[in-house]
């Protein structure tokens, strides 16, 4: 059986480290594994989308709607904006953190509120946590994506030993240290 | 080697592996990391080239010389090379040579969603498709052979799906070709009306044999399963109908798009109820089964435009989608914008300010026409910016030539900026160019080219002067400012559109992104003199909002470039140092 997770947030928040990461995890894992992500104009602080599926045989590179078992957000917004995307029984795991698109910037529309207690009344698990905070506890505000992985990382039935693993050989080396701190803050350890 | 590589590199691992030893590229996305990786290969000699027409002249001329070379481009790259792409086609090549051509369904990043494929037919040039990394590398190396085989160039096409997705690749060992020895071949290479009718049935004959070989070769090939449905698919459509079909619909999985098999399609025909096509964009295999006479379900039921995805054909062709929660609620969009720091947003101000007509250019700055800046008026292709100033120019006369400027980038200039220049020169139209050199092809993440005096490897290269050459060209007024001085650029921009003679203005400034380029501390934003009046909200500043009718200054995007701080009358925005 395919599992997908949807990785979604806002241009240049670090969203390729962490399908990356996953990539890298998975393979070693022995499964078949595709990653699709964005380049180009979508990159510009626009809304940014990257597919990780993973199982015994593999064809979609992309996720549909009704399909994601896991969405990851990077931005609370975000993860509103791909809700039909998730499957039936399937989890948020959000970053609280708030960024103001442009149509908010400039006045023609305003940040929508109590989204994630929204998401809740449809009956879906949401898992929210400030990473940012816990990002620059970490060392770095450009660990969201670690710290979201850590939280991740809890609902996936892998030796926290081979996240670590995987980890070390994502990042550079002068940065693993604070990344590994990272993604046991994420994990809530 | 087990791993998991972007179609692209994988692309790339397929030139190595072939033993390719020329690349010449221009960078577009989604074709930008074949070339990329490519470079990381030191037994290739690869470069960035100033466009398409020449990357693939340089590619024949490479292949002529005996070497397998390569030259990659997406599509509307192919429109640039296509006046080589035709005519190679009736050379041939000496060594294998191949071309990539990255489709973009959906226009993630194009202005336009054109379908390659019809180049193929049209040159006469046969087009292999994988449908993912280990087809693209595999479909590379055997595509050298086919080339050389065949003596023609062999184009493989990328979409955004196979480029931008990773997927398993086993890699091998790279395998230099046989040699092919240069030899004077006037009759072949000479491409003058006496030896092009001589080679044009030698194309035809050519693809005759093509065609035989489709039916055969191994890029096609048919998977069986319940016959009630048969399915005609290639690319990244082939694997949505995997994911919705299985083994519930047979599948004739094409790998070879021109020239296409016809027995082939008409034994797996025979075998199945039904026939339905799923290709994305043009009924390209649709039209050309329906030549063959079979009845087809195709783009009466799909999409012409956009992307395929597995719920669109599980939808169109009967099957069951995915059940799925809704929110009821209007979520403000988010827009691609310039980046905080971007030079181009203070020049993009100014002309605003003056409302400029912006006739523009591909590249980040095409995002001037977006909110709230809205400062461009058009924007065609690459080059369009500087011919079209001049032909709107000569339209309206003084009516628009005070007001009027085409802006292009560095890279776009360098790409095909040069002959609108020139035809501005020759018929003297009082035209204003602005070409902003923020010393990097940005859009496509930061590529080297000819005026940034580096080369694809990062090493020093030859660096074109853009005043020198302007000043060659016959523009006696070339101007150079600053995008972060506002009052610099005012001045400048009027001037030049006062002036009575066509003129140049260089807006110079390297991307906030580079890595070279050092950051400022935030701005400072001093609630106390905030007077609310949102003259600083009129840049689209990503870092800057309002808050309780106060400025804020997100710290974590501002880097200091200091041109809000030029828009404020209260001193409300300050930079670092000057606070304490």
């Amino acid at each position: 059986m395919t599992k997908n997770i949807m990785i979604v947030g806002v241009g240049g928040q670090g969203s390729l480290l962490a399908s990356k990461l996953l990539g890298h995890l998975l393979l070693s894992e022995g499964y078949d594994v595709k990653v699709s992500e964005v380049h180009g104009m979508s990159q510009r602080g626009g809304s940014v989308v990257t597919y990780v599926r993973f199982g015994e045989k593999v064809y979609s590179p992309i996720i549909d709607k009704g399909e994601a078992d896991f969405i990851v957000s990077f931005e609370k917004l975000e993860a509103a904006r791909y809700v039909e995307y998730l499957k039936e029984g399937g989890r948020i795991v959000v970053n609280t953190q708030e960024i103001d698109p442009m149509p908010v910037i400039t006045g023609a529309a305003s940040y929508p509120e109590n989204l994630i207690e929204k998401m809740q009344a449809l009956g879906i698990q949401v898992d929210d946590m400030d990473c940012l905070s816990l990002a620059e506890e970490a060392g770095s505000a450009k660990a969201v994506n670690i710290v979201l992985m850590g939280r991740l990382s809890k609902y996936f039935d892998i030796a926290v030993e081979k996240w670590q693993k995987a980890i070390e050989e994502c990042v550079p080396a002068k940065f693993a240290a604070m990344n590994q701190k990272a993604f046991l803050l994420g994990r809530g350890e | 080697m087990r791993q998991l590589m972007l179609g692209n590199q994988a692309f790339a691992r397929g030139l190595y592996e072939a033993g390719c030893a020329f690349v010449s590229s221009y960078p577009g996305t989604p074709s930008t990391e074949v070339t990329e990786e490519a470079a990381k290969y030191e037994e290739i000699y690869c470069e960035w080239a100033p466009n398409e027409k020449v990357a693939m002249e340089a590619a024949f001329g490479a292949s002529l010389a005996g070497k397998r070379s390569f030259c990659g481009m997406k599509h509307v790259g192919l429109n640039v090379a296509a006046d080589p792409l035709f005519t190679c086609s009736y050379t041939g090549v000496n060594a294998g040579m191949v071309i990539c051509v990255a489709d973009d369904a959906g226009m993630h990043s194009s202005q336009n969603e054109q379908d390659s494929r019809h180049y193929a037919a049209a040159a006469k040039i046969p087009m292999l498709e994988p449908s993912d990394s280990a087809e693209a590398c595999e479909f590379v190396k055997k595509a050298y052979g086919l080339s050389e085989e065949y003596d023609t160039p062999v184009i493989v096409k990328m979409c955004t799906r196979v480029a931008h997705s990773q997927s398993i690749v086993e890699t091998g060992k790279r395998e230099e070709g046989k040699q092919h020895p240069y030899e004077k071949n006037i009759a072949k290479y000479v491409m003058m009306p006496g030896n092009a009718i001589r080679r044009h049935p030698v194309v035809e004959e050519r693809t005759r044999r093509l065609a035989e070989y489709a039916n055969t070769c191994g890029f096609n090939r048919v998977e069986m399963g319940d016959t009630k449905l048969g399915i005609i698919t290639s690319s990244t459509s082939y694997q949505y109908v995997k994911e919705v079909f299985g083994d519930e619909a047979c599948i004739l999985k094409l790998g070879m798009i021109y020239p296409l098999p016809e027995q082939l399609i008409l034994d797996f025909a025979a075998k199945v109820d039904k026939l339905a096509i799923v290709e994305e964009l043009d009924p390209v295999i649709e039209d050309h089964c329906k030549k063959l006479g079979l009845t087809v379900t195709g783009k009466e039921a799909l999409p012409l435009e956009g992307e395929y995805s597995q719920n669109l054909v599980a939808e169109k062709l009967g099957k069951e989608t995915p059940a799925y929660k809704s929110l009821e609620e209007n979520l403000p969009g988010r827009p691609p914008v310039m980046c905080a720091g971007c030079p181009h947003r203070g020049l993009f101000y100014i002309l605003s300010k003056n409302k400029c007509t912006v006739l523009g250019d591909i590249g980040c700055y095409t995002l001037g026409a977006v909110a709230p800046l809205s400062a461009m008026e058009m924007t065609l292709c690459m080059g369009a910016s500087i011919s079209s100033i001049h032909g709107f120019n000569k339209a309206l006369g003084a009516e628009s030539e005070g007001k009027t400027v085409a802006v292009i980038g560095d890279s776009t200039f360098m790409h095909s900026g040069m002959t609108g220049l020139a035809n501005i020169a020759y018929n003297q139209s009082n035209s204003t160019v602005i070409i902003l050199d923020n010393s990097i092809t940005g859009m496509t993440g930061h590529q080297q080219n000819p005026t940034t005096g580096y080369n694809i490897k990062g090493d020093p290269a030859g660096k074109i002067d853009l005043e020198s050459l302007c000043r060659a060209m016959g523009f006696e007024r070339v101007a150079v400012i600053d995008p972060y001085n506002l009052e610099e650029c005012d001045r400048v921009i009027k001037e030049e559109l006062a002036a009575d003679e066509p003129s140049v203005i260089i807006s110079r400034r390297p991307c906030a992104l580079l890595k070279y380029v050092k950051h400022k501390p935030p701005i400072r934003a001093l609630e106390d003199k905030c007077a609310g009046c949102k003259s600083c909200m009129r840049l689209g500043c990503p870092a800057i909002s309002m808050k309780n009718q106060k400025v804020v200054i997100d710290n974590t995007l501002c880097v200091g470039c200091g041109v809000c701080e030029q828009l404020c009358k209260f001193d409300a925005l300050q930079p670092e140092e000057v606070q304490k």
